[in-house]
């Protein structure tokens, strides 16, 4: 049994890149900033001294730039991580990811591969409008692509070490606030699979599916809903394609209620796709509708009282919960 | 008709690449099986065989045929939409690509591509690419893939004029020149970006000048000599694979058909078409074959009639050939693992 030791979601990703780089020697990092400074938010740091420029390479700020020439290299046989610093620049290079990443086996009748790696991150923190969204739908849409969101360091080790060993073109984006969270996460190589969810608390009552930070959110709900005997059930997709749906209609079939919970905006987002499901397969089984706590649907200001305001928190799960259960 | 305007990698004359008889010949016989297979496709097209979008290279054969030539058979090549020539001239069987044109099965990339992603990986045909520019970064990534693994292979990518005035034209060609990468870009400056003339659309209309912006060797060519085609090519590929960087070559040309099927040309008179006619590339060599001694009526007879039949079992096996399974619609989006 491989020692289980305390780390950060951080250092659980640098964990997961430091093994495929001395795994493979095809394996590069490149991204704005991945090397010298070490990642704006230190994802990276330390690689490059251990590694050296030719493995962990700084770019341009050229997002297209960047995943196209990943995209191109991985053709060409290598494996590469690309960085993207916020989703919200993955915007810029939305045509590379769109049309050539998640594009070339399909295009090309299965005969090429493309097989790279895209982290970056979600998140927010005082970064008003531009800097502070949830695009995972936006890729989550594409068929061609993986997009996965880890809520936990084991996770986020495991679903990288996993995409370091696909063949297809990854989206791994990770959330800001939780580089710092820290987690049980073995020693050495294990990988967690794409497309399987996991119940990240079992309870009887009702349902939370979501993912990434709001996990944690979740968690903290029902611990509270626990002390007036409520059990809430947690599910964290992980993947959010392909979507573990089994394990989600598994809870749905156990407790009847189903609250989907998002940080990115309610129109056309993750939650409208997985309440829809939900509704449409579970109808039978479901004792009430499905309901939805998201981001509001505002560009997020700066203002920290604004910015708080936007976004779902323990209160306000809690507040759904019990109106669902009423 | 272009004054060659070259900077810091000259294309000198005295270059010792010797053209021969047969590679003569054997280049007429390729300009001539890309005419005859478009001139085939477009029939197809008007008796809604060919569907989609059909961007006909006719009148710029020259520019495929000769850099073809100028290149090692390894040499990774990514192209605009309008890559049936490309195709052709990397040696690809007519047959499927053809049969990719009517969607079938047996088609280059089995019916899942058209006429604007033709792609053969065995003839490192990597493929046309349809989001103009989109391509770029990519020819850059197999660069780097051959200057990270050793390889002494080169990258070659064909863009149309209009690709340079998009940003992602600019991010590759930089990131080529930060890294020093093993890439050639070609520029078929066909005179229009759809209907908007080259001086509408583009701050210079001396596009090689876009290269020097990036401090990689650059330089414009008549792009209807097949044999300055061939020579240009071929000397800055050589430059790029000796580690010196990328180059920028700049072909001067001019596309005889519409951009794609359908379009009125208003932009254009008949009579501006015409007058480039006797600049027709094919035309050119056939003349300079003649003038060499190289080839006479008869031969070239035979040659045409050749690809003729060539041509023309092409389009047999397209039409004898089934379309795709309708299981089809589920394979080759993911790699299954």
């Amino acid at each position: 049994m491989a020692d289980v030791i305390q780390m950060t979601l951080r250092d659980a990703l640098k964990e997961a890149m430091r093994e495929a780089l001395k795994r493979d020697n095809n394996v590069v990092i490149m991204g704005e900033e991945v090397g010298v400074w070490g990642g704006t938010y230190a994802v990276t740091r330390g690689l490059y001294d251990e590694f050296g420029d030719r493995r962990v390479i700084d770019t341009p700020i050229a997002e297209m730039g960047i995943i196209g020439v990943a995209t191109g290299a991985a053709m060409g046989g290598i494996k590469p991580i690309a960085e993207i610093m916020t989703i919200n620049f993955a915007l810029v290079a939305i045509d590379q990811i769109v049309n050539n990443t998640a594009k070339i086996h399909s295009m090309f009748g299965g005969t090429m591969r493309a097989p790279v790696v895209i982290r970056t991150a979600a998140g927010w923190g005082q970064l008003a409008a531009t800097h502070s969204q949830s695009f995972e739908a936006w890729f989550a849409h594409v068929p061609g692509l993986i997009v996965v969101m880890p809520s936990t360091p084991y996770d986020a080790k495991g679903l990288l070490t996993t995409a370091m060993y696909s063949q297809n073109p990854v989206i791994f984006i990770e959330h800001s606030r939780l580089y710092g969270e820290k987690g049980p996460v073995p020693e050495g190589e294990f990988r967690v699979p794409f497309g399987v969810a996991d119940v990240k608390r079992a309870g009887k009552d009702v349902s939370i599916i979501t993912y990434s930070r709001m996990v944690h959110v979740a968690l903290n709900a029902a611990n509270e809903l626990a002390r007036e005997g409520i059990e809430v059930e947690v599910v964290d997709l992980r993947s959010l394609r392909p979507v573990d749906w089994e394990t989600v209609y598994g809870s749905i079939k156990k407790t009847h209620r189903a609250l989907v919970l998002t940080e990115d905006w309610m129109t056309y987002g993750i939650s409208a796709e997985v309440a829809a499901r939900i509704s449409h397969e579970m109808f039978d089984y479901l004792d009430a509708p499905v309901e939805r706590l998201t981001q509001l649907e505002v560009p997020l200001p700066y203002a920290p009282n604004l910015e708080k305001l936007s976004f779902p928190d323990e209160a306000r799960v809690i507040e759904q919960l019990k109106k669902m259960l009423a | 008709m272009v004054a060659p305007a070259t900077v810091a990698a000259p294309v000198t004359h005295e270059d010792p690449l010797e053209i021969t008889r047969e590679m003569g010949l054997h280049w007429l016989e390729q300009m001539m099986l890309i005419r005859r297979f478009e001139e085939a496709a477009e029939y197809a097209y008007t008796q809604k065989k060919v569907g989609g979008f059909l961007h006909l290279y006719i009148g710029e054969e020259s520019i495929a045929v000769g850099a073809v030539a100028g290149l090692r058979p390894d040499d990774d090549i990514f192209t605009h939409y309008r890559d049936h020539g490309w195709v052709l001239a990397r040696g690809v069987d007519p047959r499927p690509a053809m049969a990719e044109l009517y969607g079938k099965a047996t088609g280059l990339v089995k019916g899942k591509g058209g006429s604007m992603h033709f792609a053969s990986v065995e003839h490192h045909m990597w493929g046309g690419y349809a989001i103009v520019g989109g391509h770029i970064p990519l020819a850059a990534g197999m660069a780097f893939s051959h200057q990270y693994l050793g390889r002494d292979r080169i990258a070659f990518c064909v863009m149309g004029e209009g690709a340079t005035n998009i940003g992602m034209f600019h991010e590759a060609l930089n990131m080529a020149a930060v890294w020093k990468l093993p890439v050639v870009f070609l520029v078929e400056n066909n005179m229009f970006g759809m209907g908007t003339a080259v001086e509408r659309a583009s701050a210079t209309s001396d596009i090689y000048e876009k290269g020097q912006a990036y401090r990689m060797p650059a330089t414009q060519i008549d792009g209807n000599d097949i044999e300055l085609v061939y020579r240009t090519i071929h000397q800055f590929a050589e430059h790029a694979r000796r580690g010196e960087g990328p180059q920028l070559i700049e072909a001067m040309t001019y596309r005889f058909k519409g951009h794609s099927m359908g379009d009125p040309q208003r932009y254009r008179t008949k009579e501006e078409v015409e007058s480039r006619r006797p600049d027709d590339p094919l035309n050119r060599w056939e003349k300079k074959l003649i003038e060499r001694g190289w080839a006479n009526d008869t031969l070239i007879k035979e040659i045409f009639a050749r690809v003729d039949q060539q041509v023309a079992q092409a389009v047999q096996f397209a039409e004898d050939s089934p379309f795709p399974d309708p299981g089809e619609l589920y394979t080759d989006i993911l790699v299954e693992e």
